[in-house]
C-alpha cells in the first residue's frame, strides 16, 4: 500500500504479510505483492461495530452472517458485534458459538457475538452467561438490546456477574412503562403529527439508575444509542464521579432529526427516535470532548413491508453499515469537530476496547493485526441502493449526497474490498481457509 | 375554481381554500333542499370508501355525499372483509387500483396513514382523510367551521371568515384527531382557540401550538367563549391513568347544568359525536336551544359533497359543473 496517510497525518507505505503490518516506511516492495495506490487517501485502522443486528439464526430475509458481513466490509468495518435479538435469542453457548463460527468462515469480518442478558430477552432470569463467555465465542458483551433490562435487580445482578469474565452491560435505555405504544420523540412535533411520544426522560432515567448501579456494585456498564442532551449530562456526570460507563451514540443521531418525520415516511422511525436539532447538536458535541465515547451503527435491517405502511405499523431501525463512515465524516468531520485520529479512536480502537476484541490497540505498528480501511474523504455520492449490500434497503439516505467513499478494506491482511468493490466470497473465504 | 388533488390536512390549506371550501359548501346545502336533492355532477366516477376502522357516522355521511352528487360508491369496512384479517394498506388499495377508482375516502387508525397512501404510488387516486388515528380528521374541521360560520353570519354567510370568533375546545385534546383539525383550521380562518382539559389529556409541546391553553373550564366559561366544543372522552383513558375516574371527569370537565346555565344564550355547544351523555356532556347541553350537534351532522352532508366535488373535478371526464354551483 503506497502513500497512505495514516490517522496521525503522516504519510507511509505499508507492507503487509501473512496477515499483518510487517513493515512501515516509504519505497516498500516485495516481489509478487498486490499493489494499491493510496496516494491521497486516508488510511483507519479497521472499524469496530459494537452494535449490529445481523438477523441470523431466525430472520434471514432481513440479513444474513454473510449478508452482513458484505454489508461491514463493504462499509470499512473490520469487526461487528451481533446484537443478541435473533430466533434463537443468543442465550446460549450454542447460538453464540454458531453465529461466531459463521463470521468466520465467510472471513469479511471477525463477528462477535453478543449475548443476551436474560433468558430469551423476557427479563426475568439471567442468560447462560458463563457459558457463552466461556464458549469458543469468548463472549464479553452482553445486551438484551431491542428491549431494556428494566427490572433493578436483574440489572444489578448482570452488572456483577459479568464482571466475573471482565464482561460489560450494554443497556438499551428505555424505560417501558413510559414508552408504551411509543412511536417519536415527545414534544410539540409528536403532538402535531398525532404519534405517541418517546419522551427524553424514558432513556435518561434509565441510564441515571444504571450508573449509579454501575457505581454500587463496581461494575462497567455501556449505554447504548445514546440520544438525547439530557443523557449526556447524566452521563458526564458519572464519568466525573468515576463510575465505570461508557457510551455510544449512533451515526443517524449524529445527523438526522425528528422533523424528517413529518411526511410519514417509515425509513425515519428508529428506535431510540430521532431527536430535536438541539440533542443531534449536543451529541456531536459530546462525541468531541469523549463525554461518548464511541460511534456504533446499530445497523437494523428489515424487509420492505415492514417499512411500506402506515409509521405506526412501520418496524424500528435503520441500516446503517454502509453508510456509518460517509454520516459521521459529514455530521463531525466536515464540521471540523473531530479530525481521522478521533474517528480511528472512536470507530476502531475504543470499541474493540469496550469489547475486548483483541488487535485494535495499536493499529498501524509493525507486527499488529492488518485491519484496516483507505478512504477517499474528498469523494461525494448521492447514496443509493447500489451502495448497499447487505439483504434490506431501509437506509434513511438514499437519495441524499453523501462526503466519503470506502476504496478498500483488509481483514486479518485480506483484501475484502478493492477498488471500492466487495472482493467475491469464494476469493475471501478461500484465503481465510489458507 | 379551487382544486384539490388530495384532502390530506387542514394544514395544507390557505384561508382562501378554506372559504371557498364552505362556500361551495353552502351552494351543496342548497342542492338538499330541492325536490330531488341530487346534483349529478360525479356520473360515473367512483368513490370507495375505505374503513380500515369503523365509523357508522363518518362512513354513512361520505356515502350519503357521494351519492347525492351521482358517484357510485364501494364501501370496505375492517368489520367481515379481508381489512380485517390483516390485509395490508398496500395491498387493500392496489386492489382498489386495479378496479378502478377515483377517489378513496380512507379512515385508518394509523397517524399519517392518508399521507402515506397519497405519497405511495399504489393508487392514482384522489386521496380524503376521513380520520387517521390522532392525527387529523380535515372534514370534520370542515364541518365544525362551516357550523360556526352559518350560525353567527346565516344567509351573509357565504365569503366569510371566522375572524374574532372565540372558541373553546374540552377534554382528551391529546388523543383528539379532531382537536388538531379544529385548532389548525379555526387559526387559518382568524379564530382564536381555547384549549381546556386535564394535564395529562393536553399535548406535550402545546405551547408551541397557535393556541392558549389552561386546566379550568370554569374559568374558560369566565371568558365567554363564542363556540364551547366538547370532545368525547374514551373510558380505556381512565386505565391508563389520564384521570382517576368518570365522576372526577365529569366533574371538573363536563358540561353540566350548571355550567350550561352560565352560557351566554347565543353561545354555540358542539361536539363531533358519538357523545357520552352524564361524563363529558349533560343530557340538558345536548338537547338544549344552543346545541349544534345536529347540525354539525347535516353540515358535514354538505362539506363531504363538496371536498368530493373538489377533488374529482378537472381531474377526470365526466365532471361537470351542475346549475347552482357559482363559487
Amino acid at each position: 500500500m503506497r502513500a497512505a496517510t495514516l490517522p496521525d497525518g503522516s504519510r507511509t507505505d505499508l507492507l503487509i504479510d501473512a496477515g499483518i503490518i510487517a513493515e512501515l516506511g516509504s519505497g516498500l516492495s516485495r516481489a509478487g505483492a498486490t499493489v494499491i495506490d493510496a496516494d491521497g487517501l486516508q488510511a483507519l485502522p479497521g472499524l469496530v461495530d459494537l452494535h449490529t443486528h445481523l438477523r441470523e439464526p431466525g430472520f434471514e430475509q432481513s440479513e444474513t452472517v454473510l449478508s452482513g458481513s458484505r454489508a461491514a466490509a463493504a462499509g470499512g468495518f473490520t469487526a461487528v458485534h451481533a446484537m443478541a435479538n435473533t430466533s434463537p435469542v443468543a442465550d446460549t453457548a450454542g447460538v453464540v458459538e454458531q453465529v461466531a463460527s459463521l463470521g468466520d468462515q465467510h472471513g469479511y469480518v471477525t463477528v462477535r457475538p453478543i449475548g443476551a442478558v436474560s433468558m430469551g430477552l423476557a427479563g426475568e432470569r439471567l442468560s447462560e452467561i458463563g457459558a457463552m463467555a466461556q464458549s469458543r465465542a469468548a463472549v464479553r458483551v452482553f445486551s438484551d438490546d431491542g428491549k431494556c433490562v428494566s427490572d433493578a435487580l436483574l440489572m444489578r445482578r448482570a452488572l456483577e456477574y459479568v464482571t466475573t469474565f471482565g464482561g460489560v452491560v450494554a443497556q438499551h435505555a428505555q424505560e417501558p412503562r413510559l414508552t408504551e405504544g411509543a412511536q417519536l420523540n415527545e414534544g410539540t412535533l409528536s403532538s402535531e403529527l398525532g404519534l405517541a411520544g418517546w419522551p427524553a426522560v424514558a432513556e435518561e432515567a434509565i441510564i441515571a439508575r444504571d450508573v449509579l448501579l454501575a457505581q454500587h456494585v463496581g461494575a462497567r456498564l455501556h449505554v447504548c444509542h445514546l440520544s438525547t442532551a439530557g443523557s449526556v449530562e447524566v452521563v458526564r456526570w458519572a464519568k466525573a464521579r468515576g463510575i465505570q460507563v461508557t457510551a455510544e451514540v449512533t451515526p443517524h443521531h449524529l445527523l438526522l432529526d425528528e422533523q424528517l418525520a413529518v411526511g410519514y415516511d417509515a425509513r425515519f422511525k428508529v428506535n431510540p427516535p430521532l431527536r430535536r436539532e438541539e440533542d443531534v447538536l449536543a451529541l456531536r458535541a459530546a462525541l468531541a470532548e469523549g463525554v461518548i465515547d464511541i460511534v456504533a451503527t446499530d445497523h437494523a435491517p428489515h424487509p420492505v413491508e415492514a417499512k411500506e405502511c402506515a409509521w405506526q405499523e412501520a418496524a424500528f431501525g435503520m441500516v446503517g453499515l454502509e453508510s456509518a463512515l460517509s454520516v459521521v465524516q459529514a455530521a463531525v468531520v466536515d464540521t471540523g469537530q473531530l479530525g481521522w485520529g478521533d474517528i480511528a479512536r472512536v470507530l476502531s480502537s475504543k470499541p474493540a476496547e469496550i469489547g475486548r476484541l483483541a488487535g485494535y490497540d495499536a493499529p498501524f505498528t509493525v507486527g499488529a493485526p492488518a485491519h484496516l480501511t483507505l478512504i477517499d474523504p474528498a469523494a461525494r455520492r448521492s447514496f443509493g441502493v447500489e451502495h448497499l449490500h447487505g439483504k434490506s434497503v431501509n437506509s434513511p439516505y438514499l437519495g441524499r449526497e453523501l462526503p466519503g467513499r470506502v476504496v478498500a478494506t483488509v481483514h486479518r491482511g485480506v483484501a475484502t474490498v478493492l477498488d471500492g468493490e466487495l472482493r467475491p466470497q469464494e476469493e475471501v473465504a478461500a484465503h481465510v481457509a489458507n | 375554481m379551487t382544486q384539490l388533488r388530495h384532502l390530506l390536512s387542514v394544514r395544507d390549506l390557505d384561508r382562501e381554500t378554506a372559504v371557498s371550501i364552505l362556500d361551495l359548501a353552502e351552494d351543496m346545502a342548497d342542492v338538499a333542499t330541492r325536490a330531488v336533492p341530487k346534483l349529478p355532477t360525479l356520473r360515473g366516477r367512483t368513490v370507495a370508501n375505505l374503513f380500515f376502522e369503523d365509523s357508522t357516522r363518518t362512513r354513512l355521511s361520505f356515502e350519503a355525499a357521494a351519492k347525492r352528487l351521482g358517484a357510485d360508491v364501494i364501501t370496505v369496512s375492517a368489520r367481515g372483509s379481508s381489512v380485517s384479517k390483516g390485509e395490508s394498506l398496500k395491498d387493500t388499495t392496489q386492489t382498489m387500483a386495479a378496479m378502478g377508482v377515483d377517489a378513496v375516502v380512507l379512515r385508518h387508525s394509523a397517524s399519517g396513514a392518508a399521507r402515506v397512501l397519497a405519497d405511495s404510488g399504489w393508487i392514482d387516486a384522489a386521496v380524503i382523510n376521513a380520520g387517521d388515528g390522532t392525527h387529523e380528521h380535515p372534514t370534520q374541521g370542515l364541518l365544525d367551521a362551516y357550523t360556526m360560520r352559518k350560525a353567527r353570519h346565516g344567509e351573509r354567510a357565504r365569503g366569510a371568515s371566522l375572524e374574532g370568533l372565540r372558541v373553546t375546545i374540552v377534554g382528551d385534546i391529546l388523543h383528539s384527531r379532531v382537536a388538531r383539525s379544529n385548532v389548525w383550521l379555526l387559526q387559518t380562518l382568524g379564530a382564536t382557540v381555547h384549549l381546556v382539559g386535564p394535564e395529562t389529556l393536553l399535548p406535550q409541546g402545546v405551547e408551541g401550538w397557535p393556541v392558549t391553553s389552561g386546566t379550568d373550564l370554569d374559568a374558560a366559561l369566565d371568558e365567554k367563549p363564542d363556540v364551547v366544543m366538547m370532545l368525547r372522552v374514551q373510558s380505556e383513558r381512565m386505565l391508563a391513568a389520564y384521570f382517576p375516574n368518570e365522576r372526577e371527569y365529569a366533574r371538573q370537565w363536563g358540561l353540566d347544568e350548571v355550567r350550561l346555565a352560565r352560557l351566554a344564550p347565543d353561545t354555540m355547544v358542539m361536539h363531533p359525536g358519538p357523545m357520552n351523555r352524564g361524563l363529558e356532556i349533560s343530557s340538558a347541553a345536548a338537547d338544549s336551544a344552543r346545541s349544534l350537534v345536529l347540525d354539525q351532522v347535516t353540515n358535514g352532508v354538505s362539506i363531504r359533497m363538496a371536498v368530493l366535488y373538489l377533488v374529482l373535478s378537472g381531474s377526470g371526464s365526466s365532471a361537470t359543473t351542475g346549475a347552482g354551483l357559482g363559487a
